[in-house]
């Protein structure tokens, strides 16, 4: 019966326990960041004479491409800014030279006048050349700089026709402006060539490809794009130069940090970490350009004399868009105290008791990347740095204390083996003592 | 003197108490079942292009969305010491018609310092042939530890990231319409290592854009309260073990131990002959 009684005590124990191993933390709240900008998007369409093909289901692409961006203005969220730029929509003559300065804005970046854009689109035909690089570039100047990412939406069906500049190159030359540009590409029935360079200006921005065979693709796509830029427009990281020694390196605060690394270089940063406190970082690299198959990257934080701290790495080979790893770092307790101890020199003088120096901690990030043949090295590779400083935690101790059921039984046989044996010998005992 | 017939009863209860009481003892393995929706859930139609735009889920939250070949497709979730996560997605691949070769398809999981994590079991990388329709991924992860030291790789509440993507696909099948659907699925068990110990701060990444501070970093002042905590206490020899189940299971057990003391004392005890 009593045990009976102990019993629901054990579970309220337990319960109780539960209780304390806490509730499961938030998401990193996107509230937080909530942008001041709405989310811009620009689409950028073709049309170029090739598009007068009659291809998609039997008729021509660009009527397929007209009525899959009315559907997207149609269906356009109200907080998304959207522009609309064409490329070679007016000039039909022969001079490569006009032709391929021939792009403009149809609709300007901003809230939508859905008639206006869709009477804007329906006046399209099908006319010149193909100047990719150069829509690109207009295309990211109509979007302007601000501290959110911007969207270029790349709709065409045939290869650039004015190169150079190489569209790929432009691409790469606007990611590494600063800000932060993606540029999702479709291809509309491509052919191989128009595929491996829509795949390698949305490679260099981070963006995708996809090719559309027919009005459906095409609009469910661009659809997705245009939700997804409003759904996940961030706050453009900061922009950092690291350098290539600790001594002269950038000092950087919690938050994101972008920056460009080329092969075989290392880039130094240092951040102050206040005794108690805790160093996360995690850094990732981006393949933007066609690379050899085997790649690392390694982030190492170190002293300001040069001793490694700790050390975070990883390594892949095959596709992948980037490559990251991220470390943790908290000077152990043990450390403080034999600086102390060396601070007093043996004299027990409060004098020397003074306010902990923060320590400044040194990370370089470097990688084993290396390019393919033709792969330039400039501008780097996209890096991204995430730096957080958070309370230190510090190692738990429970020792000398046990859990688990087993140890539950092995407590009550121990307790009822020994139960009956005093029980035993003090009858044993009264009865000795009763026979004399 | 014979042999009380009452306390036989007694014994007979004590022993049938231990066998139940071991018999609770043994642990239920995890099992590494599918994961399966939880009901009402709603099913996420997004994802995200990189660790900062990943789209947020839940466990047992289903996603199905619509993407091209090559595309990498972030989600991210949050994990509580103690849980095991199983990622279980299944890709819709284009018609065999418009297919050239063998694709090799794989879900990763990086922690909030998107450090990589191991999966424990289930085909992580399978490769899908030229025929298939769709390829099935599996991916379970070990369980989420209290605290690790720092220089562990540990999985730590917080944050994950989930990223879907194909690691050799034939150059020609880019940017064709594929399917996925995607299910996580979570197993709690409070059960955690190491015992007692916990992370002052999950996991969760910072997202705003940071500040690059001027000059020299050892000038700044440093923080007030940590630097005053070097206090001596009573008893501060005495290493208390932090306050953790441990503490209520063993009084829990010292406290049973004494009862079967107790009962055992009893049994031995000669049956009073009332009247």
């Amino acid at each position: 019966m009593m045990i009976k009684r102990r019993i629901p005590i054990v579970l309220l124990g337990l319960s109780a326990a539960l209780t304390t191993l806490g509730v499961p933390p938030a998401h990193a709240d996107e509230h937080e960041t909530e942008p001041v900008e709405p989310p811009k998007v620009e689409l950028v369409l073709d049309v170029s004479g090739s598009m007068r093909a009659k291809d998609v289901g039997g008729r021509s692409r660009i009527a397929v491409a007209q009525e899959a961006f009315n559907d997207v203005v149609d269906a356009l969220p109200e907080t998304t800014d959207l522009g609309i730029r064409v490329l070679g929509a007016t000039y039909g003559g022969d001079d490569k030279k006009l032709g391929c300065q021939d792009t403009q804005q149809l609709v300007p970046v901003g809230p939508v006048d859905r008639v206006k854009a869709k009477n804007a689109i329906a006046t399209l035909r099908p006319t010149g050349f193909t100047p990719v690089g150069l829509a690109l570039r207009e295309a990211a100047k109509d979007l302007g700089t601000g501290e959110t990412t911007r969207r270029i939406v790349l709709i065409t069906d045939g290869e650039d026709t004015c190169a150079p500049p190489d569209p790929c190159e432009v691409a790469r030359e606007l990611a590494a402006q600063g800000t932060h540009l993606v540029v999702d590409t479709l291809g509309l029935i491509p052919d191989e060539k128009v595929r491996k360079q829509l795949v390698c200006i949305a490679s260099a921005t981070g963006g995708t490809y996809t090719s559309a065979q027919s009005k459906e693709d095409l609009t469910r796509r661009i659809k997705q794009i245009v939700e997804r830029a409003k759904d996940t427009h961030t706050k453009t990281p900061a922009k950092v130069a690291g350098t290539d020694v600790c001594a002269k390196a950038p000092v950087l605060t919690p938050g994101v940090y972008t920056d460009r690394e080329r092969f075989e270089e290392h880039r130094w940063y240092r951040i102050p970490v206040q005794p108690g406190q805790e160093l996360r970082a995690s850094v990732s690299i981006g393949l933007d350009r066609p690379l050899n198959r085997d790649y690392g990257v390694l982030l190492r934080a170190t002293a300001t004399d040069g001793r490694e701290l700790v050390r975070g790495n990883d390594a892949g080979s095959g596709r992948t868009d980037v490559l990251s790893t991220g470390l943790r770092w908290s000077a152990a307790e043990d450390d403080e105290d034999e600086v102390e101890d060396d601070d007093k020199g043996g004299l027990f003088t409060d004098s020397t008791e003074k306010a902990p120096e923060p320590a400044v901690v040194c990370l370089v990030v470097s990688n084993s990347f290396s390019a393919k043949a033709g792969a330039g090295q400039a501008p780097g590779m996209p890096l991204e740095l995430t730096i957080d400083l958070v309370d230190a935690s510090p190692a738990p101790n429970s020792p000398g204390l046990g859990r688990g059921w087993v140890l539950l039984g092995v407590l009550i046989l121990a307790g009822l083996l020994s139960g009956l044996i005093v029980g035993w010998l003090t009858r044993w005992w009264v009865a000795v003592w009763r026979t004399r | 003197m014979t042999m009380p017939k009452a306390p036989i009863s007694a014994r007979r209860a004590a022993v049938l108490l231990a066998a139940a009481g071991f018999a609770v003892a043994l642990p239920a393995a995890a099992s590494a079942e599918t994961p399966t929706p939880s009901p009402g859930a709603a099913t996420v139609n997004k994802a995200g292009t990189s660790f900062l735009t990943a789209a947020g889920i839940s466990p047992g939250q289903p996603v199905r969305v619509g993407a091209s070949v090559g595309d990498y497709l972030y989600w991210s979730f949050t994990a509580a010491a103690g849980d095991t996560h199983h990622v279980a997605a299944t890709v819709s691949l284009p018609a065999a018609a418009s297919r050239k070769g063998d694709s090799t398809w794989t879900v990763e999981v990086f922690d909030g310092l998107r450090r990589r994590q191991a999966c424990v079991a289930g085909a992580q990388t399978p490769v899908a042939s030229k025929s298939a329709a769709t390829v099935e991924l599996d991916c379970e992860l070990r369980q989420v530890r209290s605290w690790a030291e720092p220089w562990s790789g540990d999985p730590l509440p917080g944050t994950y990231y989930v990223r879907l993507s194909g690691i050799e696909l034939p150059e020609q099948e880019l940017g064709l319409p594929i399917e996925v659907s995607l299910l996580v699925g979570v197993e709690s068990d409070g059960d955690t290592e190491p015992e007692g110990g916990n992370l002052k701060e999950p996991l969760v990444p910072a997202v705003n854009p940071g500040k690059v501070l001027a000059g020299d970093p050892t000038a700044s002042t440093p923080d007030p309260a940590a630097a005053g905590d070097e206090e001596d206490g009573w008893f501060d020899w005495v290493r208390w073990p932090s306050l953790s189940s441990r503490w209520y299971w063993t009084i829990g057990g010292g406290i049973l131990a004494a009862v079967a003391g107790v009962v055992g004392f009893a049994l031995t005890r000669p049956r009073q002959r009332v009247g």
